[in-house]
């Protein structure tokens, strides 16, 4: 993936890599929908608590709150957002590499490295987020063996929250190869192809988002 | 410009082992689909041997009633290994082996869109076959039947560790065809030569193209399926514990909705290879190619609407079994139509009885037998009575034994002289197609008998005076028979590397790509790309395609004479396959080896990812 | 490979691509549609928070639409679906379908998706 690719003839005038990445983003749709679907089956239908809208008394007395946090849920979801814009910033970034830049705001909206890094921070915060919410469910007493909810919400939320990692770590190895010798066109479609698989990780969030937490 | 004769030399040494990179490290390293295909073929059939053999001791077992070969515990662990090896290992394989070695040949591609990605899938499988296959050796095979049903397979029911090897090997082999799948895709769209459109490709690689999109779509479910039995356990989760809430159904339904379509991914292939066959020995192209390809999409679309059929007699209600019951009969539509097609190739044409026709006509015969008991199945009331009887098993044996199996042969008898540039001979192919025909009727076709009678599935012994005992025994003495045919073929395939009538590039007189080059194939495929302008480019071809065959079919040269750059040798898909598999070996037996297993997978991967795949250009 | 400095936001094209259309959006576009994408969240949370909303029949609907929305802006513009070759478009919508339809079945026949006709 390091060189560009070789000009072999294509039926297409496409680059296999990005035919590959969209036959394996439908694939991923297919994972997700598995997931999320499995988490609906099992709405409401978990026989202890805690819930994740209503309130609940445990036999021994305990009470719980409703466990999701939304205002923390939409922060991070707005951040995820965001690092999607970043990323459209910095494929736009490499492939214009070349054109000349006058200003220090065009130099600024230009810097693949900037918006790169952008993309894996903001991606980061996300995870940091997550993993605050799973440790505080803990805390509250919800964890993946709990019930029904935790069982389903950790592993959808877990699973979406590894292809994220896969991300990042794939963003950062973006960048050692930017500061080793720097991306130009050449590379877009490589950071192209990265650009893709992160879109699809925010749009899964953005399901996941409305119809874990949104609707009750 | 070309101008040399057709050349009608033909090397003396037809082997299996193109020109360079000889010996284990060179089949350890190798990124060529062709040998990547011969790797799965000969895997595939030492499966096939192996999921046989399992078949065997249990039709040793229900020759007479009250066996006691086995133990009933052994007993399960041989029918779900027996399902399992011939389903995952065999099979799906079997198809793979062609895929690999076909497809670029008939669509004049030199490779595949991602060659170390095709290495890495085969390894994946044959590592995790392995994982699969040896707990049987310690009798701790898997033993929750092929499909697994929970909550049996919930470590409440099942404590051991047979079905954690079920669960993780099942994992492993998904990869492998997930990224089969992707580069397979890529290569279909992508690689065809300049004028193959998509209506002009070869009926094989359109059935197998819709394959790949039904293990893409059909994979990440029985994926999903997994992860919860086994976060359930090894890490305790809810997802099937039904004390807990969980619906029994959730496992079915997952795991149907991968199952159904992966019948298609078993069958169509098959159907591929007849189309092949069948216009080539009538002298006749394919009889209405747009409606054989138009109804395998339909069958690949369509068999995803049909899954719960397997789950009739779960209680789903009326509407769902009405609607599911409605879309398996339509499925059939598409099926039958396949069937006339092959029929209308073969009315007037110039028939030739060579073996690999005989399989191929005995595909058409016994999937119709397949699938008119499956369309029996389609009738809610009417499965409540045939469903976990011997009357499914018939059917499924049918349609893939009949099917599959008849369809995968008439491939290897056909294509055997592409691979090796020898013929397989065909006394013997006589021999094996009778004798396994007459074999695989016998084995079978009681079975519908004692399934109506009554005989459930799964049993590892029944009580005479049912009216059971003389079809098992019938269909045992079928099974030993489709031994001594299996060690006919098994023969015939070794015996006709070495001493088989030398073929030259198109024994057959057929028709596509594939046959324009010599055989075996060179290494580079094609000395040109070809310039397609018809469906049979050997049979209706302009005068492009002839240029092109005229130079694609001499032979002696090699890639460096002719300029063509290809892919380096590496061992780094086969590392980054071992170590993945290392890797989960570590859930069963320490983590230490999963921590080590990914640490070694992510390195060799980098490396992988940052090295170039073939010599620069200029 | 030449780019034309009169429009400097047009990529420079890696191989040779054909059927691919040459409008592109630039980085402002992308950053608009950030800020629309933005706006949505924040409908969608303050409803949230509005009982009377959350318990009347629209507030799923909405919730569902605005959400499809969201998701058709990413693909569209940010993964560029909408201006890149036809192919792609086929090779995500088929899935796409198949999952939804997939996704939607299963709700049905778990009993968590129920449609009523007529009087029950």
């Amino acid at each position: 993936m390091s060189a560009p690719a070789a000009h072999h003839y294509t039926t297409t005038g496409l680059d296999n890599r990005k035919i590959a990445i969209w036959a394996f983003i439908g694939s991923e749709c297919m994972l997700f929908i598995s997931l999320i679907s499995t988490y609906l089956i099992y709405k409401g239908r978990s026989i202890v608590g805690p819930y994740p809208h209503e309130e609940w008394t445990s036999p021994e007395g305990r009470h719980f709150e409703p466990i999701l946090d939304i205002p923390v849920t939409s922060a991070s979801t707005f951040v995820l957002l965001m690092s999607s814009l970043a990323m459209v910033l910095a494929l736009a970034a490499v492939q214009n590499k070349n054109v000349p830049k006058r200003t220090t705001g065009e130099r600024i909206i230009g810097s693949s490295k900037l918006w790169l890094w952008m993309t894996a921070i903001l991606g980061t915060v996300f995870l940091g987020f997550q993993a605050y919410e799973f440790t505080s469910f803990v805390h509250e007493g919800l964890t993946i063996r709990t019930n029904l909810f935790g069982s389903s919400f950790f592993t959808l939320t877990g699973f979406h929250g590894a292809h994220v990692t896969a991300g990042v770590i794939w963003l950062l190895t973006l960048l050692a190869i930017d500061y080793r010798r720097g991306l130009g066109p050449n590379d877009a479609l490589n950071v192209d192809i990265a650009a893709l698989y992160w879109h699809f990780v925010d749009v899964v969030w953005i399901v996941i988002f409305t119809v874990v937490y949104l609707i009750q | 410009m070309a101008t040399t004769a057709v050349p009608t030399t033909l090397s003396p040494h037809a082997t299996l082992k193109p020109d360079s990179n000889s010996g284990v490290w060179g089949w350890l390293t190798t990124v060529d689909h062709k040998r990547i295909g011969i790797l799965y073929l000969y895997t595939a059939l030492a499966f096939f041997i192996i999921g046989g053999l399992e078949a065997v001791i249990i039709r040793a077992q229900l020759q007479g009633p009250n066996g006691t070969l086995v133990s009933p515990e052994t007993y399960n662990q041989l029918f779900t290994m027996h399902g399992t090896t011939m389903v995952f290992l065999a099979i799906m394989p079997l198809s793979a082996a062609f895929f690999n070695f076909l497809i670029p040949l008939q669509i004049g591609a030199r490779d595949v869109a991602f060659p170390r990605l095709n290495a890495f899938s085969y390894w994946v499988y044959l590592f995790g076959g392995i994982f699969i296959t040896v707990p049987i050796f310690f009798l701790v095979a898997p033993n929750g039947g092929w499909f697994g049903y929970t909550p049996l397979t919930t470590k409440a029911y099942s404590p051991g560790i047979n079905i954690d090897f079920w669960v993780i090997g099942l994992q492993i082999l998904g990869v492998s065809s997930l990224a089969a799948a992707f580069n397979f895709i890529t290569t279909i769209i992508n690689l065809r030569a300049p004028g193959m459109t998509l209506m002009r490709m070869p009926m094989f690689t359109w059935m197998s193209f819709v394959v790949q999109f039904l293990v893409i779509l059909a994979f990440p479910v029985i994926t999903i399926a997994l992860v919860f039995l086994l976060f359930d356990r090894f890490f305790g989760t809810m997802f099937y514990t039904t004390a807990a809430g969980a619906d029994p159904l959730l496992w079915q339904h997952l795991f149907w909705i991968f199952g159904h379509p992966e019948v298609y991914i078993l069958i169509l292939p098959a159907f591929g290879l007849v189309s092949e066959v069948l216009p080539t020995f009538s002298k006749k192209p394919l009889f209405g190619y747009p409606v054989m390809v138009y109804s395998g999409i339909l069958i690949g679309v369509l068999g995803f609407g049909v899954w719960a059929h397997h789950m009739f007699a779960v209680g789903m209600g009326a509407i769902a079994d009405s609607v599911f019951a409605v879309s398996t009969m339509l499925i059939a539509i598409p099926t039958g139509v396949k069937i006339f097609n092959w029929i209308g190739t073969m009315a007037q044409g110039q028939l030739r009885f060579t073996t690999a026709m005989k399989f191929a006509i005995g595909l058409v015969a016994l999937f119709t037998i397949g699938g008119i008991s499956g369309v029996m199945h389609s009738s809610p009331p009417a499965d409540l009575q045939q469903t976990d009887s011997y009357f499914i098993v018939a059917h499924f044996h049918y349609v893939l034994f009949g099917g599959s199996i008849m369809g995968i042969m008439a491939g290897i008898y056909y294509y055997f002289p592409k691979m090796t540039g020898r013929l397989m001979n065909e006394r013997l192919g006589n021999w094996h197609f009778w004798l396994n025909f007459i074999a695989m009727n016998l084995t079978f076709f009681p079975m519908h008998y004692s399934g109506m009678l009554g005989m459930p599935r799964r049993v590892y012994t029944y009580d005479s005076g049912q009216g059971w005992d003389t079809f098992n025994l019938i269909s045992s003495i079928g099974a030993y028979m489709l031994v001594a045919a299996t060690l006919i073929f098994v023969y015939n395939f070794f015996a006709s590397r070495k001493r088989g009538e030398i073929a030259g590039a198109n024994p057959w007189g057929a028709g596509t790509l594939e046959w324009t080059i010599p055989s075996p194939v060179p290494e580079y495929n094609f000395a040109v790309l070809p310039t397609v302008t018809s469906r049979y480019p050997l049979w209706e071809g302009s005068e492009k395609d002839a240029e092109s065959a005229r130079i694609n079919s001499q032979e002696g040269k090699t890639a460096e004479e002719l300029g063509i750059i290809l892919p380096y040798s590496t061992i780094k898909p086969m590392i980054v396959a071992l170590s993945m598999v290392v890797m989960f070996c570590g859930l069963i037996t320490t983590m230490a080896l999963t921590f080590l297993g990914a640490a070694i997978m992510v390195v060799s991967l980098y490396s992988w990812l940052l090295s170039p795949l073939e010599p620069e250009h200029h | 490979m030449a780019h034309d400095p009169a429009h400097p936001e047009e990529p420079a094209q890696e191989g040779h691509v054909s059927g691919e259309q040459h409008h592109h959006p630039t980085p402002m576009t992308y950053v608009k549609i950030g800020a629309l994408l933005t706006v949505i969240t924040i409908w969608e949370v303050w409803a949230y928070y509005i009982p009377s909303l959350v318990a009347s029949r629209i507030f799923v609907p909405m919730l569902l639409i605005l959400s499809a929305f969201k998701f058709i802006m990413v693909v569209m513009f940010y993964m560029h679906l909408k201006y890149d070759h036809k192919l792609f478009r086929v090779l995500f919508t088929g899935p796409l379908l198949i999952a939804a339809l997939t996704g939607i079945a299963l709700l049905f026949l778990f009993g968590q998706l129920v449609a009523r006709f007529g009087p029950s």
